[in-house]
């Protein structure tokens, strides 16, 4: 009985800071000590939110934005993950692809904004290139590690009872790589909406992105808060479906078992 | 013949303690840069015997071993042969140190490792001689370090080997878990009849398990004992005891005092 209770009050523990933040808020934007051009109260912040998931709106944009960050995410994600594939393999292709792609790692992704601007416009691959471009490095780098660094032994075994070729990649050496791969997709997965946002922010017709701004336009912060929120609730959604996967695909693993 | 597997099967599953391989060395020399590790072993080791190697660390006996298993080159010349005609390295079976068990697959796939799908179900079988077969669908994890490396014998015998290559496989357990893997090593070998090579530096050991115990110092053949005693072997026995000193004593350089008993039964 008293183990069950401290559970409970263990699972509702990290929800009071959160809740207690929320109620002062509420008092000091209803009191009118906080202006509602600066923050609006959460109530009118939920009121905004169902306005536009009523009228499907915010579905309309997150889809789009979802819709971008997946593509741009499976560009530049499947990119890294084949390059380190092949550098994590071969020496000489290491010795071939790497010095230059540590340089390329080097500048940042927004960095290239005017650049892509000037290439692509403002249409929708400019966006996608910067977030193709942003989560190649992540998996790219852990993918190599992880090749890099499975271990030795296991893969003598394995030749030594018989396995090479395409059954060594596949038996031993690609799932000994797997824990390493997957925290590169979870850095991928982090990196993707923040790229995506600022991309949408500089310039779209559509959009969460597309959105706040407009909202910014008409000076509506609820508006703009709500496609912040959105922007929090699909990060964290992204980082859930890692997690999932590394406990389905590591569950060999003992730190992945419950 | 020798290409075709199937036929090598027949003969094996038929006439059991005709399985084991006889192993040839000659002028085995094998050099690290300027380091000589061995320096020119010449080794008989007749079919189905159970040999084991012993010396200090850094002797050369597991570089030997893995010159054996192809898993180092050499100058000079590795030979299996069953009298008759050349084996293949397919023949040997080499369980190392540590259990080198695939994390990612659960115990029956790793036993089943390397095997054609058709001889999957051989798998279970070796489990069930191990004494795991219930814990096939765990994730090697779970297993006690005694139970992987035991895992790892199942996996080595699940290829019918000829020639079994044991690197101090037992090296990490407690005493008395190596005490019951000698009794299941002992009762494997002479149920599958093939040729077994022990490296360990564990002289009990060697005497427990091998027909012949031979000492590698610096690179060399020094020693070449032939132990006569009945199976299963009892450890307290005098004559075990006697021939555990005397190898003792030349492993750490000390002159043999009153051992005449000892080398009555090693002559």
């Amino acid at each position: 009985m008293s183990t069950l209770s401290s559970h409970r009050w263990n699972r509702l523990l990290p929800w009071i800071p959160p809740a207690l933040l929320l109620i002062l808020w509420q008092l000091l934007a209803q009191t009118g000590v906080i202006s509602v051009r600066v923050l609006p109260s959460p109530a009118s912040i939920v009121r905004a939110a169902w306005t536009l998931t009523a009228s499907g709106e915010l579905l309309q944009h997150v889809i789009v934005s979802s819709r971008r960050a997946l593509t741009g995410f499976a560009i530049g994600g499947g990119l890294g993950l084949l390059l380190g594939l092949a550098t994590g393999s071969s020496r000489r292709l290491e010795l071939l692809l790497d010095t230059s792609l540590q340089m390329l790692r080097n500048i940042p992704p927004l960095a290239l904004i005017p650049l892509v601007i000037l290439w692509f416009g403002i249409d929708e691959a400019a966006k996608l290139f910067i977030v193709a471009i942003g989560v190649f490095f992540p998996l790219y780098l852990n993918t190599f590690h992880g090749i890099r660094s499975v271990d030795p032994g296991l893969i003598e075994m394995a030749r030594s009872y018989g396995l090479s070729g395409w059954r060594l990649y596949l038996d031993v050496i690609l799932p000994g790589a797997l824990s390493s791969i997957l925290v590169g997709v979870r850095f991928s997965l982090g990196l993707m909406w923040v790229l995506l946002i600022v991309a949408e922010t500089v310039s779209a017709a559509d959009g969460i992105g597309h959105m706040t701004m407009n909202a910014r336009e008409f000076l509506m912060t609820d508006v703009v808060l709500v496609g912040v929120l959105m922007y929090a609730l699909l990060g964290k959604l992204a980082d859930v479906i890692a997690r999932a996967l590394e406990r389905l695909l590591l569950r060999w693993h003992p730190g992945y078992q419950s | 013949m020798e290409h075709n597997p199937a036929a090598i099967e027949a003969i094996s599953r038929h006439d059991g303690h005709l399985r084991g391989t006889a192993l040839s060395l000659r002028g085995i020399v094998k050099r690290y840069g300027e380091r000589e590790v061995l320096r020119g072993i010449d080794l008989e080791i007749q079919p189905g015997e159970f040999v084991a190697i012993v010396g200090r660390s850094g002797c050369g006996k597991s570089t030997l071993l893995r010159v054996i298993a192809r898993l180092e080159d050499t100058q000079g010349g590795v030979q299996l042969h069953n009298g008759r005609q050349q084996l293949t390295l397919d023949d040997t079976r080499i369980m190392f140190q540590e259990p080198r068990l695939l994390p990612w697959k659960r115990v029956l796939a790793n036993v089943a490792l390397g095997l054609p799908p058709a001889r999957h179900p051989e798998a279970l079988e070796v489990l069930t001689e191990v004494g795991l077969a219930e814990r096939g669908q765990e994730w090697p994890s779970r297993l006690s370090g005694g139970q992987r490396q035991r895992v790892a014998l199942a996996r080595a015998l699940a290829h019918r080997p000829r020639l079994l290559l044991l690197d101090e496989p037992l090296g990490a357990l407690d005493a008395l878990t190596r005490i019951e893997m000698h009794e299941l090593i002992e009762r494997l070998w002479l149920q599958h009849g093939f040729t077994a090579l022990l490296v360990t530096h564990d002289v009990q050991e060697a005497i427990a398990l091998a027909d012949r115990v031979i000492l590698i110092e610096d690179g060399r053949v020094t020693q070449d004992l032939a132990v006569r005693l009945p199976r299963p072997r009892a450890r307290g026995d005098a004559s075990f005891a006697a021939l555990e000193a005397r190898l003792l004593d030349q492993l750490l350089g000390r002159q043999p005092q009153d051992r005449d008993h000892a080398s009555d039964l090693a002559a």
